[in-house]
């Protein structure tokens, strides 16, 4: 077979630099057996352009942080064949977070202020003694803890989301999964109407429109759809069994 | 310029760092966290498999304790860790595990009743414990006498790292994200904080602290293809190196994983022969049973990477366009099992093999894995010779690893170290010498030094290309200072590698701002990188023995009589080669005396005290202790505790006094 002459048509701005205007830069490459987009734009890097900005870490589809616009679709890049591509490819960075330059955003500030808000962290019960034994679980529990644990905070879903491109506070399925997650967990001493507290507004549970781009995108295949069903429906049962306020 | 000021200083976002800074928190101090990446994408994330404590909950973990723990790990090492070290580590690892369950990670849990596992390639039914049901239970992984190491499924590295930075973010513990620290800052005598560089805006800047703590990860990027994430440079370890005082300890030695796919290079857990899985050579023919009769695919990592290294140089290797390679055959584990507890293996075989793990076998080579070596600190993670700098980590040696790690011990080391430097750090910042003042004149020097030798990187026209550079050294590592080692190619290495450096050091870069700029990033990182690789270089040039992964073919034999030692390494200002010394280990005061590991091939050379040790040993086996007087006997270690962590641990069958 015959390789391919690729085209990547890569947005490039830096928004510290006054003179630098948003724009679309074409890179050519032969395409070599099994070339991700993560060897790609490491290609461009090392052969074409060093001072194109892009963020991998693992490169193995674990640590969430290469997200971005592959052909108008939020994706992770680094497990990207380019093989399930047309030749022509258009990358772009996640919308929905700060630019820091080309297909670079910042991920992590949004990420961090999304748990500070939602305060995503386990609140248990009591202080556990570490030198006896460990607290049971029924082994199904744990699997179904871990499922909903999963999330790589990538940003996909977020970026997926219509909600989120005109509410810049809106926390997203990333963040209704976290709440799902905790909520889901005994070890956790939250009640329902607390966790509720922390979602129950347009900046969360009300703000969802129910697109569910962010279940289509999500890399980890996450049950974003029903986490975000059940807690709507968690809410409306405590809804109507609260006592009205005085 | 900005200068900033805290008590503890935290240099990577890793579980190490996080459950240090955590420590130090809870304990009144002002913490801060640098990261060159968010904190949750730090490389701890990657680890697949699971975390070593013996709990003893499973069927069979029955009989698994600390003592069991530690032989294992000490064995592993090839009798080159510090065994009281591994001692205090055997002795945390079940709280680590205790705690990370408060905290929240999903462990997964014993089940009562039959279950179907293979073993040796057999299916097998094991019948869990009522008692047990519900705790937390545990997987069979290489080197280990039992099932010991706690899982989430494969992701277990990531379960624990959400975990634990969400705990750091609930602690309210500031993480600066993709900051860099570009030097130490120090008097000779005394770290007084880091020179730090901000990624997005280039901005230099001072951060000093009565104690800094490098957690930056190992140094698996200097070489051309490894199963590390790309930020794991080194850089830790140059920082310590260019202080000119501060000491590395053991960088020969090098960890070989023997699955990690080809070409990609991503590693697939040892989970995958932990559960049952074989290797397999060209013909489909099980070949670890034949060179490794005893523990076959679940030696230790370095003896497993070598057998099969020899099988592929037997001609015994399958052929593919990227270079030969074996099979990794989990197809008889099911796809039932693969989908609840190997399913990171089943994404990453998709999604970069395009296979499917339970139908078809995995391509896999052994890879650069994991840095045994790193920063030298005491038992409390602070460099002997730099007041006020610790470590802790894959960053450090610490030196519970020794020439070669157990799969399941390096996340566990994370939070085990963190635990205890989180404390060990809080009593320097409460004690007089780690009150003394912090130099904001020596602060700005520090600066200005760096901010110089940016701007002349900027300035400088035309020259090397920093990439091209950085392709040879990832070639002469790979091909010189690899899995087996001989002297004439370390030699080689060692002045290729001086080349390269005094090159780097001519460096041009084509776009010259400040700011987020790769190429930049590359121009200045690359030369602390070569004094890293030519430490390891010399180092294995220098060490003419055999000992865990480092192996040399001339030096075949693990030589006790002469080596059983640890290097230190440190680069004197203007030097153009690391000067290297040896801290001998002391056979008289080991719990476990040097013998055979029980795997691998046998040929030491004995030292003169090994015998006499234990002698000694078996004499108060005799004596018929209990188990915590024998081990108090032997080599107490207790007293290097912080208070609070000094309990027993309870188990089903051993209960609290």
């Amino acid at each position: 077979m015959n390789s391919r002459s690729l085209t990547f048509n890569v947005f490039r701005h830096n928004p510290r630099d006054a003179a630098s205007q948003p724009r679309v830069v074409q890179y050519q490459l032969e395409e070599t057996p099994g070339m991700t987009l993560f060897i790609a734009l490491t290609r461009i890097r090392e052969t074409l352009d060093p001072g194109l900005n892009f963020d991998f870490v693992c490169r193995a589809g674990i640590c969430g942080s290469c997200a971005m616009v592959i052909n108008g679709r939020p994706g992770l890049a680094c497990r990207t064949l380019t093989a399930e591509l047309p030749a022509d490819i258009r990358l772009f960075p996640l919308p929905g977070f700060e630019l820091i330059a080309d297909l670079s955003v910042n991920t992590g500030k949004w990420m961090r202020g999304m748990s500070e808000r939602l305060q995503a962290w386990l609140h248990p019960r009591e202080t556990a003694d570490i030198d006896a034994l460990e607290a049971r679980m029924e082994p199904d529990l744990a699997e179904a803890i871990y499922e909903l644990d999963r999330c790589i905070e990538c940003g996909c879903c977020v970026a997926g989301c219509g909600t989120a491109q005109m509410r810049p506070d809106f926390v997203g399925a990333v963040g209704m999964n976290k709440i799902a997650r905790f909520r889901l967990d005994p070890r956790d001493a939250r009640s329902d109407a607390e966790f509720f507290d922390l979602v129950g507004d347009d900046s969360g549970i009300f703000g969802c429109m129910s697109l569910l781009g962010c279940h289509d995108v999500c890399p980890k295949a996450l049950p974003l759809q029903t986490q975000i069903a059940y807690l709507r429906r968690g809410m409306a049962r405590q809804g109507w069994s609260a006592k009205p306020a005085s | 310029m900005k200068i900033s000021i805290t008590d503890v200083l935290v240099v990577g976002g890793g579980l190490a760092g996080l459950r240090t800074a955590i420590g130090a928190k809870r304990r009144g101090l002002e913490t801060l966290i640098l990261s060159l990446v968010p904190a949750k994408r730090s490389h701890s994330v990657a680890a697949q498999g699971g975390m070593q404590a013996s709990l003893a909950n499973g069927v069979k973990g029955e009989g698994d304790n600390e003592d069991v723990h530690f032989e294992d790990t000490v064995r592993g090492s090839d009798w080159g860790c510090d065994q009281r070290v591994a001692r205090m580590f055997a002795h945390m690892a079940p709280k680590a595990v205790r705690e990370l369950a408060a905290w929240g990670v999903a462990w997964n849990r014993v089940q009562r009743g039959e279950r179907e596992v293979v073993i040796n390639g057999q299916r097998v039914t094991l019948t869990e414990k009522a008692a047990a049901h519900g705790l937390i239970t545990a997987r069979d992984f290489g080197g280990t006498r039992k099932w010991r190491t706690c899982h989430t499924s494969d992701g277990t590295g990531h379960a624990m790292l959400y975990t634990v930075s969400d705990q750091a973010i609930a602690e309210a513990i500031p993480v600066r994200e993709r900051i860099e620290a570009l030097a130490l800052i120090h008097d000779g005598e005394r770290c007084h904080g880091v020179v730090t560089r901000d990624l997005i805006s280039g901005e230099l800047s001072a951060c000093l602290a009565r104690a800094t703590v490098l957690a930056t990860g190992g140094y698996g990027r200097i070489w051309g293809i490894s199963t590390n994430a790309l930020i794991n440079e080194g850089m830790g370890a140059a920082l310590a190196l260019e202080t000119g005082v501060a000491r590395l300890g053991n960088m020969e030695a090098v960890q070989f994983h023997p699955t990690a796919i080809v070409p990609a290079g991503i590693l697939v857990t040892e989970g995958c022969r932990g559960d049952g899985g074989l290797l397999l050579d060209r013909d489909g023919h099980r070949f670890m049973p034949d060179y490794e009769p005893e523990k076959k695919e679940l030696a230790s990592r370095d003896v497993v990477s070598r057998r099969m290294a020899e099988h592929m140089r037997a001609g015994k290797g399958v052929q593919s366009a990227y270079g030969e390679h074996l099979w990794l055959d989990i197809t008889n584990l099911g796809a039932a099992h693969i989908d609840r507890n190997l399913r990171e293996v089943k994404d990453i075989c998709r999604y970069f093999l395009g296979i499917d793990p339970a139908k078809d076998p995995i391509p896999v080579r052994p890879t650069q894995h994991y840095s045994m070596g790193g920063v030298r600190t005491d038992h409390r993670g602070e460099s002997p010779w730099l007041s006020g700098l610790f470590s802790c980590g894959e960053a450090a040696c610490w030196d519970m690893h020794g020439f070669n790690r157990l799969g399941g011990n390096s996340v566990a080391e994370t939070v085990v170290a963190g635990m205890l430097v989180g404390e060990y750090v809080a009593d320097y910042c409460q004690s007089r010498v780690g009150q003394a003042d912090l130099s904001q004149a020596l602060a700005r020097q520090f600066v200005e030094r760096e901010r110089a030798a940016l701007a002349a990187i900027v300035a400088h026209p035309g020259g090397e290309n920093p990439i091209a550079l950085r392709a040879d050294m990832e070639r002469v590592m790979t091909d010189k200072v690899g899995l087996f080692r001989n002297g004439p190619d370390l030699q080689s290495a060692v002045a290729e590698l001086s080349e390269l450096l005094a090159r780097s050091r001519r460096v041009g870069i084509r776009g010259k701002h400040l700011d987020a700029n790769p190429e930049l990033v590359l121009a200045y990182r690359l030369p602390r990188m070569l004094k890293v690789a030519l430490t390891v270089a010399l180092g294995a040039l220098n060490r003419v023995e055999s000992r865990g992964a480092h192996f040399r073919e001339d030096f075949p034999a693990r030589n006790d009589r002469d080596w059983l030692n640890r290097t230190l390494a440190c680069w004197r200002e203007g030097d153009e080669l690391p000067t290297l010394d040896y801290e001998a280990l002391d056979v008289m005061h080991m719990e476990l005396p040097p013998g055979f590991r029980g795997y691998g091939v046998k040929n030491i050379i004995e030292h003169p005290h090994s015998a006499l040790r234990q002698a000694e040993v078996d004499e108060f086996r005799a004596g018929h202790l209990d188990r915590y007087k024998l081990q108090l006997a032997l080599m107490s270690f207790k007293q290097l505790l912080p208070v609070r962590y000094r309990g027993r641990n309870a188990r089903l069958d051993e209960t609290l006094p």
